[in-house]
């Protein structure tokens, strides 16, 4: 068993043994530059530079024109307007959830999750559906019943764009505040009851201070989100000329239609973008930082809850009927709109017809070939990201590298980094730009987008999961007889292994269901899902594209229920 | 079998510098002992020793290949140094039973499957752990999981064990069995074993050789246990090997006083090492401390407790608290002491220590 080393052997040994921890991180650095800095370098430098030259007066003329300062305004107004809305909303709920003794919290938590499984530009067609200006369902009811001259309601508009947007973001704060109310020590509320203080006084003042950093946190979530959002606004606003920052940019994209102009002012609007959004995350980062609080534990305890008495009955009729409103009434209308033969025909059975599901996926090949495409890149995107996660987390976490830091900041950058923009930079990267490499058109293009906005997901899944492997572990291996890379896959990978199933989930899900990027990448043969939906309702095929969204609602349901049996299996381990 | 030899190893993490100039040799077939306060640089060594980091300086010997050479560039990768290792966390791979535990080694270094299977057995049968065979980790107790590191490192290398704080988390009856079976293991292999430990009676019952090492990582003193407990280097080492008093000294023409605030005569000679214009201190063992009716050093018992074998007394003397231990046996023989009762000492097997300017005891 014991090893004879030569002696003339061991001076070459060093220098010519491969260094694993070397070559992984030169990996990490230079995919992290393909994917994540070139396409960044590529939208500052068009947006200031044509042919070498500096150019800032493009720059200029995009910001001051005044379709691009109304689509400003717009962008922030609905930003602040939905995180204040989502916000109060997010926090009663919590509040009634997880601190008052209302009953049913069970179903309404079920109900909760749907908001956070959909994309919200579903949600943007059924309420265009019910509340259009000219003849939605719900508005040609209201002015029958009523004898009103005209809709009562028009959701194509700022308000009805921060409504939608608020039924889908208020989850954010929601969530936050439910978790840190639940892990708040329930015995700071009671020694403030039990040395006299009222209920209110005690939710005012021991309560609220507690959770907030949790409300912010979830509030600049909100924010950033909606800043960056495309789906809702697009829907609902183009037909009223109502444009935000990420729905202009589509509009100029699509409109140059190649036109290397029309690609540059994108690139100026998009910087602009990450200008505001970048202002927002320092707000965030500045906000986390200040506001943690050791008394909110990681131990679950269970907490006083408040009696409603008599406001209990009204508290959940309210809370039902919105949450109804909110979750329940969209995914309807979209189901029962993509059975009818014809848009416009009344609500009734007699109108009903599975038509419009057999049309969409027996009889249509840009559909399939959308489900094809959106699979083949939730899957490659979801293997390829989630590999390349564990390998920058394995850099980050083990190998602790010079510089570690800037590959943390770059691997986490493109998910705060808005899906138009991040479109944009991969446009102007991968058209041929650089080394005469040219994915337009091509699916290739969105995987690359894909494995850069999905990366941080799998990464941070991974280090959570690495750090709890410790190094011991490994270095047993090696002394065992196993080199750095039987160690790796002797020991660390099935350690993780739980770890990168659901960073493949937490790619797979979203990926599926992605429009943002994807409306700017695709080409002719390149539709995703998404996309496929965006198409045929803005090509006037209303009902197919509700079937193809009650298809893609069944898709997501299933995919969301085999990854919570998964991750339900792992916490028996 | 192998030997082990350090030389002038220097390891920093940035600017704190852990080991400097660090030099020690193993003699093969033995168990070493380093032994000292945690943070001294014990792992530290030990994970230069395996390879797992690099020192900034020297050589490291393993039998008389070199594996590392900071000069020669010289550094062998891990798995290739051919060392058992038990870690202080046991790393006990958790997504294994404990038999694929034990059998990695081995199976890594092409040992034939028949071997495999009979050694494997028969190192879970030294550390009495072959019911436990097909168990998981994450079922095991700590004391479970640091005898399958034990016997996992034991099937790893037949020259060189090295066991980091392997029996801490044992209770003290299982302690004392695995001591025995470590020493009769080695006995029967003839490997050599490097025992990292702060706890210094388990290494004064274990090992053929110690070394202490002191908080800055530097080696205080190497040698056999009677050598390191009958003549301690320094004061450090006297004070680590066991509990012990030091009473400030005083140097008068007509003899050697202890300073506790008043000044008392000791009863014996002024030795020939105490040098004019030192301060010394005197370092002795509480067994070591007689009472004795006819002695000008005078003291009242503050507390006294039966623990069996012995009785143990607090005694303030001066400004000063020092511990007392004596044997049941003698207490039978003469007398018990009380709490309150004023008690006369002798100082038996004494120490002197140059007094370094105030400093804290340890």
């Amino acid at each position: 068993m014991r090893i004879g080393i030569r002696n003339k052997d061991l001076a070459r040994q060093d220098g010519k043994r491969v260094r694993l921890d070397g070559m992984l991180t030169m990996l990490s650095f230079i995919i992290l530059f393909i994917v994540v800095i070139i396409p960044l370098f590529m939208i500052i430098y068009n947006a200031f530079f044509y042919e070498g030259n500096l150019d800032v007066q493009l720059f200029i003329n995009v910001i001051f024109s005044g379709d691009n300062l109304g689509a400003i305004k717009n962008t922030v107004i609905i930003a602040l307007c939905v995180t204040v809305f989502g916000t109060i909303m997010g926090i009663f709920y919590a509040w009634l959830l997880g601190r008052s003794d209302i009953p049913l919290k069970g179903l309404m938590r079920g109900l909760f999750t749907i908001p956070y499984m959909f994309p919200p530009f579903f949600g943007a067609m059924a309420w265009d559906l019910l509340l259009s200006g000219r003849g939605g369902y719900l508005n040609n009811w209201l002015m029958q019943t009523f004898n009103l001259a005209e809709a009562p309601i028009n959701i194509n508009s700022v308000w009805g764009i921060v409504f939608v947007e608020v039924s889908y973001y208020f989850p954010f704060v929601f969530m936050q505040v439910v978790s840190a109310l639940e892990r708040m020590d329930p015995t700071l509320e009671e020694s403030a009851r039990i040395s006299g203080a009222k209920q209110g006084y005690v939710i005012r003042k021991i309560t609220l201070p507690l959770v907030l950093p949790a409300i912010s946190a979830g509030a600049l979530l909100i924010l950033i989100s909606s800043l960056s959002h495309f789906g809702v606004p697009s829907i609902l606003g183009f037909s009223q000329n109502i444009y935000t920052l990420p729905t202009k940019i589509y509009q100029l994209i699509n409109r140059a239609a190649g036109d290397f102009q029309g690609v540059r002012e994108g690139a100026a609007l998009s910087v602009l973008l990450i200008f505001i959004v970048g202002t927002a995350l320092i707000l965030q980062r500045a906000v986390l930082r200040s506001g943690s609080y050791d008394i909110i534990r990681g131990k679950s305890m269970r907490p006083m809850l408040i009696k409603l008495r008599g406001a209990k009955q009204p508290l959940l009729i309210f809370a039902f009927l919105s949450l109804i409103v909110i979750v329940l009434v969209p995914l309807v209308m979209i189901f029962l709109v993509g059975l009818l033969k014809a848009y416009g025909l009344p609500l009734i059975p007699a109108n009903f017809t599975l038509k419009n599901y057999t049309n969409i996926l027996f009889n249509n090949k840009m559909v399939s070939d959308a489900i094809g495409n959106s699979l083949f890149l939730s899957v490659s995107a979801g293997i390829i990201a989630m590999f390349l996660g564990v390998m920058i987390a394995y850099v980050i976490i083990k190998i602790k590298p010079k510089g570690k830091e800037v590959l943390e900041v770059i691997s986490i950058l493109p998910y705060s980094i808005p899906g138009t923009v991040l479109a944009i930079g991969v446009i102007l990267a991968w058209s041929g730009a650089i080394a005469k490499i040219n994915l337009y058109n091509t699916i290739w293009i969105i995987l690359i987008a894909y494995i850069a906005r999905y990366l941080s997901f799998s990464m941070k899944s991974a280090s959570a999961s690495l750090q709890q492997v410790h190094y011991s572990l490994e270095d047993a291996a090696r002394s065992c007889g196993a080199s750095h890379m039987e160690s790796l896959k002797d020991i660390t990978l099935p350690l993780i292994r739980p770890a990168m199933v659901s960073g493949f989930f937490l790619i797979f899900l979203p990926a599926m269901r992605e429009l943002t990027t994807s409306v700017l990448l695709y080409g002719p043969y390149t539709r995703t899902l998404g996309v496929a939906i965006y198409s045929l309702r803005s090509d006037g095929y209303i009902t197919q594209a509700s079937a193809l969204a009650s298809v893609a609602i069944l898709l997501i349901i299933i995919c969301n229920t085999i990854v919570t049996q998964i991750t339900k299996d792992r916490k028996g381990v | 079998m192998a030997s082990v030899k350090f030389e002038n190893i220097t390891f920093r993490y940035g600017s704190n510098t852990i080991l400097k100039d660090y030099s020690l040799e193993i003699d093969e077939s033995q168990i070493m002992g380093i032994v000292g306060p945690s943070g001294c640089g014990k792992t530290t060594l030990i994970r230069c020793l395996c390879g797992f980091i690099k020192p900034e300086k020297g050589n490291i010997y393993v039998g008389k290949t070199c594996v590392y050479s900071a000069d020669k560039r010289i550094n062998i990768a891990p798995e290739k140094r051919n060392i058992g290792v038990v870690f202080q966390d046991y790393a006990v791979w958790p997504h294994m039973t404990v038999y694929e535990n034990i059998i990695y080694p081995m199976k890594k270094r092409k040992v034939p499957k028949q071997e495999i299977t009979k050694r494997a057995d028969y190192a879970l049968s030294q550390v009495r752990m072959t019911e436990y065979k097909k168990h998981l980790p994450s079922q095991l107790s700590g004391g479970q999981q640091q005898r399958v590191a034990i016997a996992r490192a034991l099937v790893s290398s037949d020259q060189l064990i090295v066991l980091d704080e392997p029996i801490t988390n044992l209770d003290l009856k299982l302690r004392e069995e695995m001591l025995e079976e470590i020493r009769s293991i080695q006995r029967n292999t003839g490997t050599t074993f490097i025992y990292i430990t702060h706890d210094q009676e388990a290494a004064l019952k274990l090992c053929d050789k110690i070394a202490i090492m002191d908080v800055h990582g530097y080696i205080c003193q190497t040698g056999t246990d009677e050598e390191i407990i009958y003549k301690p280097s320094n004061r450090f080492v006297f004070s680590f090997m066991g509990v012990s008093n030091f009473i400030p000294l005083l140097k008068k023409q007509d003899g050697l006083y202890i300073d506790v605030g008043e000044h008392m005569k000791v009863n014996h000679e002024v030795p020939a090492e105490i040098k004019d214009n030192v301060n010394y201190v005197m370092g002795i063992r509480p067994m070591d401390i007689l009472f004795s009716e006819n002695s000008a050093v005078k003291g009242i018992i503050k507390s006294a407790t039966f623990l069996g074998s012995q009785y143990n007394y607090f005694i303030q003397l001066g400004n000063r608290e020092i511990r007392v231990q004596r044997n049941t046996l003698d207490t039978l023989q003469s007398r018990e002491y009380m709490e309150g009762e004023a008690v006369g000492l002798d100082f038996a097997r004494v120490f002197y220590y140059e007094e370094p300017l105030e400093e804290v005891e340890s």
